[in-house]
C-alpha cells in the first residue's frame, strides 16, 4: 500500500497508507491533513494544494504540464523552481509508491 | 450545553464549510453551529459529474467523494456539525432558528448557505427508473449505478453538467443524444465561437446533439426509462434519461422570515439580508456586482468560497465589501473551460489563438471594455484575463487579436493610478 509523508512547518510529520490512485492532494483532504486545500477538486486550476517534494523523489514524477505551469505562478507560498509540484497531480500508484513532502505555509 | 450567542450556519455546501473555516481563522472564538439537510460529510460537488462517474483508472479504485473538510476538522476546530438536520424556521425578532428536529437555537449572527436545488421536469415519466438529475452525493451515486449497465443515454439540456455527463458517458461507451432547446450548447454563457467549438469536439466524440428540442414526455416499461419523446414528436430510445435544464435557489426559508428575496436572497456588498443579524452567501443570494451594482445570482465554488471568505471578516469586525473576480470552469472530456468575468451573452468576441489546436481563447468586449475571456485547455489566457480583470488594466481588442503581444506579461504590470 502507498505511503504519503506530509512535513509540516512545525515539525510535526503526517504520514498515511493510501490506496493506489489516491493523490497527495486527496490523501490530505481525506486525512484531515492541515495546510492543503483542495478547492477545486483536483482540477489543476486553484493552486491550494501546493506542495513542495523532496528531492529524491522528484525523478517518478509525472512532467508538468502547461497548466500546471501556469498555475504554479499562483502560489500563495513561494514557488520553488525544482520541488513545487500541485498535489492534486499527484497520484501514487506503482510508479510512486512512497512520496514525501513539505506543505507550504499557506495556501 | 452553552447558551451564549453564536454564529449559526445553514447549509454545510462549500460556502458553509468555508465560513466555518474561516471564522476561525479570522479569531473568532465563539460557538459555531452548522446545519446540513445531508447525512454525509461535507463534500465537493464539482467532481460529481467528472471523475466520480468516470472509467476506473489502472488501479481499479472506484471513485468516492472528496470530503471538502475531514471529520476531524469539526472536531479540532469546534464547529458543532449537525449532519441531516435541516433548518426549519427562522424567527428574526427573537433571534432563533428551529431546526427539524425540533431544536430551537438561539444566534447571534446566522447565515444562509442554503444553496439551489435542480430544476425539476415536469413532464409524464419524470418518475420513472432511470431518470436522473445530479446534484448531490446521492444523486450521483445512483447515476453511476445505472450508467455501468446503460447502453443508450439521452440528456436533457446542453449546460455544464448535461455536457460533463455526456462526456463521462461516452467514457463508458454509452451512447449519448443530448436535447437542447436553444440552437446551441451553453448558449447562456458562452460566446457562439465557444459554443461551436464545444459542440464539434462532443461531436467528434460521438455525442450526437439535437438543438431547438424540448422533451415533452418519458415512456417507460415495467416502471423504467425506455424513451424520451422530443418536442418535435421524435422518440429518441434510452435507458438512462439525465436532465439537466438549471437549478433554483433556495429562498424559501428566508421567504419564511420576512426577509427580501427575488432570484436569491437579497443582500447589499456586506452580504447582509434585509435583517441585520441575517447574512447569505453563495448560489442562494443575490448581491449587487461590484462593477455595475445589479443584483446577480452566481452558481460557483469560487463566489462560494470568495464570499464565506470576506463574511468571516465582517463578522469578526472587519467590515469588508465582496468585489471577487468571477471565475467558473468545466471539464468535458478532454477539454477544459475557465471563463474568467461576468460576461454579457450580446458581448463581441476577438479570438486569440486557433481552435483548430484545440487550446485557444475567446476574448470578450462590450464596446471597447474588457468583460472577460473564456479560454480551452488554456490556464495561461484564463490567469492573464483575471489578473487584469482583478486590476481592472486596460485591455484592447487589437492587443488581443495580435499573437506577438505579451498578455501575461501585460497581466502583470502595475495599474495605472487614475488621473
Amino acid at each position: 500500500m502507498p505511503t504519503i509523508t506530509y512535513h509540516h512547518l512545525d515539525g510535526s510529520v503526517d504520514e498515511i497508507d493510501v490506496v493506489p490512485g489516491t493523490s497527495v492532494m486527496r490523501g490530505a483532504v481525506a486525512g484531515g491533513i492541515a495546510g492543503i486545500v483542495g478547492e477545486c477538486g483536483g482540477q489543476a486550476i486553484c493552486a491550494t494544494c501546493h506542495v513542495y517534494v523532496r528531492p529524491e523523489y522528484l525523478a517518478a514524477l509525472p512532467p508538468l504540464s502547461e497548466d500546471e505551469e501556469e498555475m504554479l505562478e499562483e502560489t500563495a507560498a513561494p514557488r520553488d523552481p525544482e520541488r513545487s509540484r500541485l498535489g492534486c497531480q499527484l497520484k501514487t500508484g506503482p510508479r510512486l509508491e512512497k512520496i514525501v513532502v513539505d506543505v507550504p505555509a499557506e495556501q | 450545553m452553552s447558551t451564549a450567542r453564536g454564529i449559526v450556519i445553514v447549509g454545510s455546501g462549500q460556502g458553509g464549510v468555508q465560513l466555518a473555516d474561516s471564522l476561525r481563522g479570522e479569531g473568532y472564538t465563539g460557538p459555531i453551529d452548522l446545519f446540513g439537510t445531508e447525512v454525509h460529510l461535507p463534500y465537493q460537488r464539482p467532481p460529481l459529474s467528472k471523475d466520480f462517474l468516470g472509467v476506473p483508472d489502472e488501479t481499479g479504485q472506484d471513485a468516492t467523494a472528496l470530503p471538502i473538510r475531514a471529520e476531524k476538522f469539526f472536531v479540532e476546530r469546534d464547529v458543532t456539525f449537525h449532519p441531516g438536520v435541516g433548518v426549519e424556521t427562522i424567527d428574526p425578532a427573537a433571534a432563533t432558528i428551529t431546526a427539524v428536529d425540533g431544536q430551537v437555537l438561539p444566534y447571534r449572527d446566522l447565515v444562509l448557505a442554503t444553496g439551489a436545488r435542480n430544476r425539476a421536469l415536469r413532464i409524464p415519466g419524470a418518475e420513472l427508473a432511470g431518470v436522473h438529475s445530479l446534484r448531490t452525493l446521492d444523486d450521483a451515486a445512483a447515476l453511476r449505478a445505472d450508467l455501468l449497465t446503460a447502453r443508450r443515454a439521452l440528456v436533457v439540456g446542453a449546460g455544464f453538467i448535461g455536457l460533463e455527463f455526456a462526456a463521462s458517458a461516452r467514457a463508458h461507451g454509452v451512447e449519448v443524444t443530448v436535447l437542447e432547446m436553444a440552437p446551441r450548447m451553453m448558449g447562456r454563457v458562452l460566446s457562439p465561437e465557444m459554443s461551436d467549438h464545444f459542440h464539434g469536439q462532443h461531436t467528434a466524440a460521438g455525442v450526437r446533439t439535437v438543438f431547438g428540442e424540448g422533451i415533452t414526455e418519458i415512456l417507460g416499461e415495467d416502471g423504467r426509462v425506455v424513451a424520451g419523446v422530443g418536442s418535435s414528436g421524435t422518440r429518441y430510445p434510452a435507458d438512462l434519461v439525465v436532465v439537466g435544464v438549471g437549478v433554483l435557489p433556495n429562498i424559501e426559508i428566508a421567504q419564511q422570515a420576512g426577509l427580501a428575496v427575488g432570484n436569491g436572497i437579497v443582500v447589499d456588498e456586506y452580504l447582509r439580508s434585509s435583517d441585520p443579524h441575517v447574512w447569505a452567501l453563495g448560489d442562494c443570494c443575490a448581491y449587487p456586482d461590484a462593477r455595475t451594482g445589479a443584483l446577480i445570482r452566481l452558481e460557483s465554488v469560487q463566489n462560494a468560497v470568495d464570499q464565506a471568505k470576506i463574511l468571516a471578516r465582517t463578522l469578526t469586525g472587519t467590515p469588508t465589501p465582496y468585489a471577487a473576480t468571477p471565475w467558473f470552469w468545466s471539464h468535458q472530456g478532454g477539454n477544459r473551460l475557465q471563463i474568467a468575468g461576468l460576461i454579457p451573452t450580446d458581448a463581441r468576441s476577438v479570438l486569440r489563438g486557433d481552435p483548430a489546436s484545440g487550446s485557444f481563447s475567446v476574448f470578450r468586449f462590450v464596446g471597447d471594455d474588457f468583460a472577460g475571456a473564456e479560454s480551452v485547455n488554456n490556464a495561461a489566457d484564463h490567469l492573464a484575463a483575471r489578473r487584469i480583470l482583478d486590476r481592472s488594466l486596460p485591455l484592447t481588442p487589437e492587443q488581443v487579436a495580435d499573437p506577438t503581444f505579451d498578455l501575461k506579461g501585460h497581466s502583470r504590470t502595475s495599474p495605472v493610478p487614475a488621473a
